[in-house]
């Protein structure tokens, strides 16, 4: 019993660490039809400006920060990598995210010197607890609270603002909206800006968590965060964060089953084997939209 | 006519190329004291044997992405199935219990290396014809394992649009990766171990009875194989069903109202572009002299698909260009940042491990942003128009 | 605009090629001026290894600051150290290689982990080069390449010595083993561990995680509700500081065993100020030799470069010992060939018997070190430091 507990617990802090990555991932996806395979990386890269700046500021100071220059390298990345190619194929701008990836990535072992770095302990959430005879520590339980809220207030913002509601025209037709005067360019960089916040959020809770950071540390919780956002259907918030969590649930029961099976290896095979029956199945996801083909 | 006279000076092309790597690779048996760049040992040939494989692979992934439209990731995964397979089939009787040590041997007691060498016997002449054979059978084989698996996934994954078909086929190759990897599995695939031994392009060499080379062919394999593959590509691009390849990717609507099946053209470019992925992968195990799963992971698709684009989206010769540009500078010219350089007494700044990567995905992301065609865009280099444009008495019309 | 671009970009390039064509022109001009001897440094400084790899080129650049002259036939030459950085992936470490045979190197050391060492082995082969493996611990590395000697224990011996420990010292009857799937020096442990152990009458489970996981606690807490007595997890550096953390905030209470990657003092920082009970077998154990610890800590002290490789502090670590012995081993190479010939070096090799600080050092006919002892330390959690828990040899198996 304590067993399953511990493995449900940390399935759903991991889902609720999937779940505040691939928000970013929807809402890009939604507004610009774009897999910013960058996000994965913006997310590591904010956890080593944490590593960073504690090593000199406080925790409180420090935490603001990073979420502040998240937002900057975010926004960055949109304007020099995505903006200028607007106008180019899709796939030339999903290309310019794969190189932003690499570039983030080889910068940060360029920076880092290619060691693993150790996320710093983070008052309070970095502490132990004691649920049901299982020890964990405090962020386990609190992060599907905070992405709980998080994704709330995140609904208001985009179903009763002004930038909400030209977020949802833009995502339902990109040149209609421009011909009804809504400025683009600063939609998709509000886009740009939430989801790298939330990514900086989710990198504080998942490194607490997970102390260790390789330049490559984000790849695969990125890519996870995206299957997940496909799951739930592309361009819908519950749908991204509830697939989150079904997906970190999965993951780690398949961790979890007994090693007599020896499975656990395929605990990402297995969320990819997911990925591609749903996209056989319901390709639009659990919630999202029928697209219909336009002649 | 004028097609006719093309490929004729296409062809004459390729030769003389063949015949220059072939040069080149022995310039040391003729001449001594060559500068270090050009002697057997230098960089230079192991670059030229990388971009010669990759170039098959990235021709590969062009015929799918550029010619036909198909947005696939799965580059790595059939790769993979190629370089296994070559490596199970050549492993040599003998070695495998060596290879295989943590699983007391193979399952697969049979090599077929062994085979030929059977019929031809194991030395001289005979020897050579049998691994000549062996090593052909195996990546025919190698391409074929790919391509049928190609063929199981197309029907459910084809059917998916652009980034959905993109990450379906990611999802694949990551799935095969798993598998591969998998201890269960080690009797065949000797888990995360990997498989070596088997012949590669060294082999290749033709030495004496004492082992001294007399004529290095090591270079000059990989360009053969890989320009063999990519003169069938092109063939096939130039075909009928490259002219529908061409439609689909341009217009499916269209194509399909002009009579085009879309499915079993997709099917076709799909399993084709995969069969020569797993020949492609298959010469991979062979340059890096072993099999193992772990090299083939979403990061090599990525590369792969960078070269595309920098090469330029539906130009073969452009893919090919961008290959060696693309493998020199990461592997080889560029490796000079990596440690501390002075010039004169002064150190340069910032450059340490690392540095060189850093300035590669910059030099990248400027070719993306600047050069959102590529090197190449979607033309192809003619001999006959490098002939016109380097000739100065002719003068170009505008 | 573009064309501006254009042109700059060509520019560049010019001058890349340039720059790159200049070390390797200058490479050839000083590799034929006699009074120097280059020995190829083959390591990963970049890439999963790259903590392990720096640590060993540590040892190497001490080692050739302490003695950066040899002497043979009479004539005094300089050492010097050339590096390839092989990226710690398989498909990097063959233009590394060639890399360093196209710098005209008389031998070469290296690599830290096995994968590379064998994708580079077939090239150093080919151009006759010697390569002497410092901590690559595979089977298969020496086996079937007869230019690859290396001075380190293997991993069957490595898993022999633990499985053992194990017994002698928990009365273990269960054993957890948790390597990455894929890589073939966890998963090879883990096999060698679990012949010995369930020889001994034991019982292994044996589990594997996939690559870049972070989340290790299913895996531990399956551990302790299938009552294993020891953890076995031979991983790399970033997975087992990784699992450190994890441990200790699930105040597992199970002892932890590692191989010789899981010495370093990354590992160590992590079960700092906790209750955990971690066992590592390596090649060496500080205060083996005062001359040489003294030596180094004064020189990663002085210099800042060096002390980030070493990870910000002066623990030292085995594989920084290793390199530090196997550059002697390669000078002792050099002056029993009598000349900086590449060919009479290889064939030096075998006969080479040094005492290193890492014990003494002699080669078999496979290539192999002649090694019984292997040092078993504990993490010391009150002040972050090792203990030697015991020297172990091998059940002789």
């Amino acid at each position: 019993m304590e067993y399953v507990i511990s493995v449900l617990l940390s399935g759903i802090s991991v889902g609720g660490q999937y779940a505040l990555i691939a928000i970013g991932y929807t809402l890009v996806y939604g507004i610009l039809r774009l897999i910013n395979f960058a996000h994965g990386d913006v997310f590591m890269v904010a956890g080593l400006m944490g590593i960073y700046f504690t090593a000199t500021l406080p925790v409180t100071a420090s935490v603001p920060l990073v979420i502040f220059l998240t937002v900057v390298l975010g926004f960055t990345i949109e304007r020099a990598a995505y903006k200028p190619l607007r106008g180019a194929p899709r796939m030339s701008v999903m290309i310019s995210a794969i190189g932003v990836s690499y570039l983030l990535q080889n910068t940060a072992t360029y920076v880092t010197g290619g060691q693993p770095m150790t996320y710093p302990v983070i008052p309070f959430l970095s502490d132990t607890v004691n649920v049901a005879g299982t020890q964990t520590k405090w962020v386990v339980i609190i992060t599907p609270f905070l992405v709980l809220i998080l994704v709330f207030a995140l609904s208001l913002l985009i179903g009763r603002t002004k930038v909400g509601m030209a977020m949802r025209a833009v995502s339902k037709d990109f040149e209609t909206s421009r011909l009804m005067g809504i400025k683009i360019n600063s939609v998709i960089s509000v886009t740009f800006i939430i989801g790298s916040a939330l990514a900086a959020v989710g990198s504080v809770l998942f490194f607490t968590n997970y102390p260790a950071i390789t330049p490559t540390a984000g790849a695969m919780p990125g890519l996870k965060a995206f299957v997940a956002a496909v799951f739930g259907g592309i361009g819908s918030i519950p749908g991204a964060v509830i697939g989150a969590f079904l997906i970190g649930i999965c993951e780690t029961i398949i961790k979890g089953l007994p090693s007599s099976w020896d499975v656990s290896v395929f605990s990402d095979a297995f969320t990819f084997a997911l990925l591609i029956i749903i996209l056989i199945f319901k390709p639009q996801g659990l919630f999202g939209e029928a697209a219909t083909d336009k002649v | 006519m004028v097609q006719k006279k093309r490929s004729y000076t296409a062809l004459i092309g390729i030769t003389v190329l063949l015949l220059f790597v072939i040069l080149l690779e022995n310039l040391g048996n003729f001449i001594p004291g060559l500068p270090q760049v050009l002697t057997p040992t230098s960089p230079l040939f192991t670059v030229l044997k990388k971009a010669a494989v990759y170039s098959l692979v990235a021709v590969s992934m062009n015929l799918l992405n550029g010619f036909t439209g198909l947005f696939s990731l799965g580059q790595a995964g059939f790769m993979l199935l190629g370089a296994y397979t070559y490596a199970i089939l050549t492993v040599p009787t003998a070695q495998k219990e060596q290879v295989y040590y943590l699983f007391e041997g193979c399952a697969f007691d049979f090599s077929l290396v062994d085979m030929f060498e059977g019929i031809f016997g194991n030395h001289g002449a005979g020897g050579a014809i049998a691994m000549i054979l062996a090593c052909l059978l195996a990546l025919i084989l190698a391409g074929c394992v790919a391509g049928f698996f190609a063929y199981l996934i197309g029907f459910p994954v084809l059917r998916l649009k652009s980034d959905y078909l993109a990450i379906a086929t990611l999802g694949f190759a990551e799935i095969l990766r798993a598998i591969f990897q998998w201890q269960k599995l080690g009797k065949v695939t000797n888990g995360a171990n990997m498989i070596k031994g088997f012949p590669t392009f060294t082999n290749f060499n033709i030495t004496d009875s004492s082992g001294a080379v007399i004529l290095r062919l090591s270079t000059f394999v990989p360009f053969l194989i890989s320009s063999l593959c990519i003169v069938v590509i092109v063939l096939l691009i130039n075909s009928s069903y490259g002219r529908a390849f061409k439609s689909i990717r341009d217009d499916e609507v269209a194509a399909e109202a002009m009579g085009i099946s879309l499915f079993k053209h997709k099917m076709l470019s799909f399993v084709i572009s995969s069969f020569f992925a797993g020949v492609g992968g298959a010469l991979f195990a062979m340059y890096v002299a072993n099999a193992q799963a772990k090299a083939f992971t979403s990061v090599m698709t990525y590369e792969i698909l960078l070269i595309v684009v920098i090469g330029g989206i539906g130009s073969v010769s452009g893919s090919v260009l961008a290959t060696f540009l693309y493998v020199a500078c990461s592997e080889w010219w560029l490796r000079f940042l990596d440690s501390e350089q002075y010039i004169g007494n002064i150190k340069v700044p910032l450059l340490r491990n690392g540095f060189r990567m850093v300035v590669f995905s910059v030099v990248i992301m400027v070719i993306v942003l600047f050069f959102s065609q590529g090197i190449m865009g979607n033309r192809e280099i003619s001999l006959g128009a490098l002939i016109r444009k380097f000739s100065p008495k002719k003068e170009r019309k505008q | 605009m573009k064309k501006i671009i254009a042109l700059l970009m060509a520019g560049a390039m010019t001058v890349l090629t340039a720059c790159a064509a200049a070390p390797a022109g200058g490479a050839a001009a000083s590799g034929s001026s006699s009074d120097t001897i280059r020995i190829g440094v083959f390591e990963p400084s970049t890439g999963d290894s790259a903590s392990g790899g720096k640590k060993e080129i540590l040892g190497m650049q001490y080692a050739n600051s302490e003695t950066p002259t040899v002497e043979v036939g009479g004539k005094t030459y300089n050492v010097e150290l050339v590096m390839a950085d092989n990226g710690s992936s398989a498909d990097k470490a063959p233009s590394a290689a060639s890399e360093l045979v196209g710098k005209d190197v008389a031998l070469v050391l290296g690599s830290y982990g096995s994968g590379v060492s064998m994708a580079g082995g077939p090239k150093f082969e080919e151009a006759g080069l010697a390569a002497i493996g410092v901590t690559c611990t595979n089977p298969n590395v020496t086996a079937g390449n007869d230019y690859y000697f290396r001075i380190c224990f293997l991993d069957n011996f490595q898993a022999d010595v633990l499985a053992n420990f194990a017994i002698d010292k928990f009365s273990a009857k269960k054993a957890y083993c948790l390597g990455e799937n894929g890589n073939e020096y966890d998963q090879g442990l883990c096999v060698f561990f679990k012949q010995v152990f369930e020889a001994a009458g034991g019982e292994v489970i044996t589990d594997s995680f996939p690559t870049n996981n972070s989340d290790f606690t299913s895996y531990l807490n399956k551990a302790k509700s299938e009552g294993a007595d020891v953890i076995f997890t031979p991983v790399s550096i970033a997975y087992a500081k990784q699992i450190m953390e994890q441990a200790a905030s699930l105040d597992i209470g199970i002892p932890f065993l590692g191989s010789d990657t899981l010495d370093d003092n990354m590992v160590l920082e992590a079960t700092q100020g906790t209750n955990l009970q971690l066992f590592v077998s390596t090649f060496y154990q500080e205060g083996g030799s005062e001359k040489f610890d003294k030596g180094i800590k004064d020189y990663i002290n002085s210099n800042s470069a060096a002390m980030t490789a070493n990870g910000g502090n002066d623990t030292i670590a085995a594989v920084t010992a290793m390199g530090y012995d196997a550059y002697y081993v390669a000078l002792e190479a050099i002056k029993a060939a009598g000349s900086p010939d590449k060919a009479a070096i290889k064939a030096a090799i075998p006969g080479v018997k040094w005492d290193g600080v890492s014990g003494s050092i002699a080669f078999d006919e496979i290539g192999d070190a002649v090694r019984d002892t292997a040092y078993i330390k504990t993490a010391d959690t009150a002040s972050g430091t090792w203990a030697l828990e015991k020297v172990q040899t091998g059940s002789g198996k």
